[in-house]
């Protein structure tokens, strides 16, 4: 190698040539510092970042106008919260936005713009940021159960340019809430306000849910009056769809707007 | 297009040197650089004039005054401020009178179109085309009446649906699963049922059949099955089918009984789009 390298032409020397007169250091040849050391690029790039950061993100935790005062909302039923799980994971956000933003056509198509206050329960939020399909963070109520139980065995049957896959299969997948109990307390350890008695209560709140015949008082004293207790895909038993069914019908439809003045500096 | 060797050796190099190849370190272009400060200055001036900074209790307001909600607020409240006049109009006039007035049955049906192609094709379809267990609304074919005032009840209230008190009721019970035909009667009732529509069945069975159709199902659909529309109960000798007229569909309309339930409207929509609808599915072929 050192053999080859003495061989060589000699560099040919650029017009000012390097180093060839004493230049003044800027602060751009003191740049040059990071730029020829990864790991010192690596700390300051982290710090940059870290400062960006603190000044978008962390604010949000302390300004008390991010989150709406609101009446009306609250923590999402066993049931609720079993359908928002396979709501993710079937990846319904993939083409489904819920962010109505506070645009004139949004609203006047979806209702209301969403407030920070209706997601303050998602773990994570489903804002989404794709609409192959409308927005449903208002879908609660628009239909009827049937209609979703139509639309999800085939979609095309009642909207036949749908893209939209089949979903028939949920119907046929029973499920017993026996792990919906850990759910809850999961959501309560990042910061959902379940009480305890909600936890322990969430298997008998799951199975009343679904059935309009079974005493429900227990549910509707911890979640309100406003749960909807059906028998949502109209089959016996609690399907998947049921599940589902019982969130998509509860979006958008728990803030009372009645009592909901927008802050207008936002 | 290599480059000139000459050209070459007027371009400062960056000092950085493999194998013979050195780094050319030639300016940026001048627009590019201008570009580049007027970005900087611009969003400089956009933190200030629009909402940016998180403070310590709110973030910085912009000396614009901007707001998007308020924005959205005032783009709505614009639009009805446009239409004002004509919807105070709409929800002043008499329901029946609407579609025989020239200018407001020509804006509720444009109105009317639009909030039916946002509310409510996802169900009955195009221009109230319908589908399997969604009723046309573009036929004579009524449930629950198809004057002005009926079908303007029930865009406002609904049918059989909880949130709504006002909503229209009825309930078909479920003949089989309830046990209150056997097997038997309720493959005679389909028979009567189906022949009643033209279709050619056993003259024993048939007639055994409307024995099973009058004690049972006249009194909300009618002694000639004609259907009562204060009950909401379809005409059952007209051909027209809500769930299909093949005998596995009447078999399950008999056996488990049907359920079709409809929103109700007025929260969602504000009284003279109620009434613009109203008269737009009104125009869509069956109005009475």
């Amino acid at each position: 190698m050192s053999d080859e390298s003495e061989n060589k032409p000699p560099m040919p020397t650029s017009a000012t040539g390097v180093g060839e007169r004493p230049k003044k250091k800027t602060i751009l040849d003191r740049h040059q510092i990071l730029e020829k050391n990864v790991t010192l690029l690596a700390v300051f790039a982290f710090l940059v970042v870290t400062i960006g950061g603190l000044v978008q993100i962390a604010p949000l935790f302390w300004l008390e106008n991010t989150i709406e005062d609101v009446e009306g909302m609250r923590p999402y039923t066993p049931l609720e919260l079993a359908g928002r799980d396979i709501y993710v994971r079937e990846g319904c956000y993939v083409c489904h936005s819920q962010m109505i933003r506070p645009m004139r056509d949004e609203v006047e198509r979806y209702g209301h713009y969403s407030l920070a206050a209706e997601s303050q329960y998602d773990h994570p939020f489903q804002w989404g940021s794709k609409r192959t399909g409308p927005d449903l963070a208002r879908v609660g109520g628009r239909y009827s159960d049937e209609w979703h139980v139509d639309h999800l065995r085939d979609p095309q049957s009642v909207v036949p340019e749908s893209v939209m896959p089949k979903y028939g299969y949920l119907e046929d997948r029973l499920i017993d809430g026996r792990y919906v109990g850990d759910l809850l307390a999961t959501h309560k350890l990042v910061g959902v306000p379940y009480s305890d008695e909600m936890v322990d209560m969430a298997q008998a709140d799951f199975t009343a849910q679904a059935d309009p015949d079974s005493d429900y008082d227990g549910l509707i004293e911890r979640y309100g009056d406003k749960v909807q207790v059906r028998n949502f895909d109209g089959a016996p038993g609690i399907s998947e769809a049921d599940a589902l069914i019982a969130y998509l019908q509860m979006l958008g439809t728990l803030v009372d707007f009645s009592t909901f003045t927008p802050v207008a500096s936002r | 297009m290599a480059k000139k060797p000459e050209k070459k050796q007027e371009v400062e190099t960056t000092g950085h040197e493999w194998d013979g190849i050195e780094e050319l370190n030639n300016p940026l272009p001048r627009w590019w650089l201008w570009v580049f400060y007027a970005c900087i200055v611009w969003a400089i001036w956009y933190s200030i004039a629009y909402p940016a900074w998180p403070m310590v209790s709110g973030a910085t307001k912009g000396y614009m005054g901007w707001s998007t909600r308020e924005n959205v607020a005032q783009e709505i409240a614009a639009a009805e401020e446009a239409n004002s006049e004509i919807n105070a109009q709409l929800v002043a006039a008499d329901l029946s009178a609407i579609p025989g007035d020239e200018q407001l049955a020509g804006y509720a049906r444009d109105a009317g179109e639009a909030v039916f192609n946002t509310w409510c094709v996802q169900c009955h379809g195009r221009e109230g085309g319908g589908f399997v267990g969604y009723p046309t609304l573009s036929d004579d074919s009524w449930l629950w009446g198809g004057s002005m005032e009926e079908i303007h009840t029930t865009i406002a209230h609904g049918i059989r649906n909880d949130e709504d008190p006002d909503a229209r009721w009825s309930e078909m019970p479920a003949f089989g699963a309830d046990g209150l035909l056997s097997e038997e009667e309720v493959d005679q009732v389909i028979n009567y049922v189906m022949s009643l529509s033209g279709e050619p069945k056993d003259a024993a069975v048939v007639e055994a059949g409307a024995e099973v159709f009058e004690i049972n199902c006249a009194a909300c659909h009618g002694e000639n099955a004609e259907g009562m529309v204060a009950m909401g109960a379809p005409n059952l000798s007209d051909a027209i089918w809500l769930y299909g007229g093949g005998y596995d569909a009447l078999y399950e309309t008999i056996w488990n009984s049907r359920f079709g339930v409809m929103p109700p409207w007025t929260e969602r929509l504000d009284e003279a789009e109620v009434r613009a609808v109203s008269a737009y599915v009104h125009q869509l072929g069956g109005g009475e």
